[in-house]
């Protein structure tokens, strides 16, 4: 059995110090990982538990990311409550892992410590893995602090483990930016955050001998494309209602409310930014600070991003006039990610709302509240001619001449 | 919206003690945030680390800041990092060195006319925990200049901080903290 620990109502933990903490508390079985920075304090802090005698499980040190996953998947499909954490290279080692767990309906917990991808080689956080991982049929829920980084795994593994969904979970937050950030945390007891998740219920566990199942059997054209309908099906419908209900069930737990959909001051905003991971928070203070002089503005971030919360998106933006889309992540070769998701969601609702699309803070380039505020300026002169009234896509934070295109 | 500023070399233990701070400061029930810029983490790269203490939530995740307080904990790095960057009229710059206030400011003309302090946390921390790891006695130094705690108090919350060190490690971190309060000019 093991033991439990005392913390203190507020400690102050960083972002994998806090991940680190959830997997303790909720006593997964198994981690098999392949560490790399920035994620790598998260697996190390689960083995230090382990090996104190906080958590009965397993530590699997593997040879690589691919192995790590691939481990996972194992453990997975034996009947564990399983998680493990990656950043960038070692997430892209992952990938095809990643389709394998999702299309056998394990509910792995990953941690993503979002961080750029080379070349140029470099440690720093961006959304560049986070994107990646998009169409892998994964939940995707996102962190904008240390406390986000914490709760958000309580609600991952409950989500995730839920017979109706049984989908792998990944939690994401900003490479250093929150994973090396030390804030303060409001923490669960042992108790509660365990008793919050519960037990694991296994479900066609291949440890259960008496009901021998097979798990990632080759299908070809005959039923291939209905089982990925079924996973489709899954994600697209069993996932947001179960989100909801673990958010309002945490909400009574701890006081902490999550949305699929953060809003900020958007009850009468006429312009809005929108984007994902710490910017959300610094865009809420600079939003505050242009409301004391009198400028309609707001911010919504994504919480849940797959699923897509497009009805939720589109309910929260029905009065606004300019959207700014806020991508920290190069698309190579079109406009960001947010921009064409915002676009395919208003595309079919009232709202025509004039919509550009800024790449910023690749790399972990700084994105400060001055560049926030340069965005609502093109976002106001946006409102009063009601139509674009710069280039659709803007790189802001760059050195060397301004970088535009369409 | 209090803000610092940490010059160091990577493995001098100014993200330890940027972390060690905040810990200490939220027991009070002020909202701290404690981060760095890690570049490619070679032990001796110069690097910076950064507090912010506030009373409401900390919203502002930007790495710029106009600090409040410098604390500049190896010795050379007044002369080879840009230390003074996005200084405020009232900053105030606490600095490791084995020179006088006055010596210092000679051989490092930017200092001129601000408000300067000096202490040998190197020293100090060589003759204590045997090792030249500057940052607990830097947070003696910054306790004593800006008066943000009574030493009792905050002594007490770095043992805690501390905890998972050996006894003679902590002990000594103790005294260092106390030499620096009491040696900073």
């Amino acid at each position: 059995m093991a033991d439990t620990m005392e913390l203190r109502d507020i400690e102050v933990w960083d972002g994998n110090m806090a991940a680190a903490q959830a997997l303790r508390q909720v006593q997964v079985d198994v981690v098999a990982a392949y560490p790399i920075t920035p994620s790598t304090p998260i697996v190390e802090g689960y083995a230090t538990y382990k090996a104190n005698g906080y958590v009965d499980g397993e530590f699997v040190m593997v040879e690589s990311e691919h192995a790590a996953m691939s481990g996972c998947i194992g453990a997975s499909a034996a009947g564990g409550r399983v998680a493990t954490a990656t950043s960038s290279p070692g997430f892209a080692l992952m990938v095809e892992t990643l389709y394998s767990a999702s299309g056998m309906r394990l509910p792995i917990i990953l941690n993503v410590v979002n961080r750029a991808i080379g070349a140029p080689l470099n440690v720093n956080g961006d959304h560049s893995d986070m994107y990646m991982g998009r169409d892998s049929g994964w939940i995707q829920l996102d962190a904008y602090n240390p406390q986000h980084a914490y709760d958000l795994n309580f609600i991952a593994f409950k989500v995730a483990e839920d017979h109706d969904v049984r989908l792998p979970a990944m939690v994401h937050q900003d490479g250093f930016m929150t994973s090396h950030t030390a804030q303060g945390v409001h923490t669960l007891t042992d108790e509660a955050a365990y008793g919050f998740v519960g037990e694991f219920q296994p479900m066609n566990d291949m440890l259960d001998l008496d009901h021998p199942v097979t798990h990632g059997v080759q299908t070809e054209e005959d039923w291939h494309f209905e089982h990925k309908a079924r996973q489709q099906h899954a994600l697209m419908t069993a996932v947001i209602p179960k989100i909801e209900a673990a958010f309002a069930e945490f909400e009574k737990l701890s006081g902490r409310k999550y949305n699929l959909v953060e809003t900020h001051q958007m009850e009468d905003a006429e312009m809005v930014v929108i984007c994902m991971g710490t910017s959300v928070e610094t865009a809420m203070e600079v939003v505050d600070e242009l409301r004391a002089q009198g400028i309609k503005a707001g911010v919504v971030g994504i919480r849940v991003f797959r699923p897509w919360p497009l009805e939720q998106l589109a309910e929260v933006l029905k009065n606004v006039k300019a959207i700014g889309t806020l991508d920290r992540s190069s698309p190579h070769g079109t406009v960001g990610m947010l921009y064409n998701e915002i676009a395919g969601t208003l595309f079919n609702c009232d709202t025509k709302a004039v919509l550009n699309n800024y790449i910023y803070g690749l790399g972990g380039r700084d994105l400060t509240k001055a560049h926030v505020v340069g965005i609502f300026n093109d976002l106001k002169a946006n409102v009063d001619a009601g139509k674009l009234t710069t280039p659709l896509q803007q790189y802001i934070g760059l050195r060397g001449p301004k970088l535009s295109f369409f | 919206m209090l803000e610092i500023r940490w010059h160091s070399r990577a493995g001098q233990g100014a993200v330890t003690g940027a972390k060690g701070l905040a810990d200490v400061v939220s027991t009070t029930g002020k909202h701290v945030q404690a981060f760095a810029f890690y570049g490619s983490a070679k032990r001796g790269a110069a690097m910076t680390a950064y507090n912010r203490v506030d009373d409401k939530v900390i919203m502002n995740h930007e790495k710029f800041m106009a600090p409040d307080y410098v604390l500049v904990i190896d010795p050379a790095l007044v002369y080879v990092a840009d230390f003074t960057a996005f200084e405020k009229p009232d900053t105030v710059y606490i600095i490791t060195t084995h020179l006088t206030t006055e010596e210092l400011i000679a051989s490092q003309p930017k200092l001129e006319g601000k408000k300067v302090h000096t202490v040998d946390c190197i020293k100090i921390s060589q003759e204590t925990i045997g090792k030249a790891i500057p940052n607990t006695p830097m947070l003696g130094a910054l306790m004593k200049v800006s008066g943000m705690y009574e030493m009792d108090f905050f002594k007490e919350n770095m043992i805690r901080v501390l905890k998972k060190l050996p006894q003679k490690i902590i002990d000594a971190n103790m005294i260092a903290i106390q030499r620096a309060y009491d040696e900073v000019k």
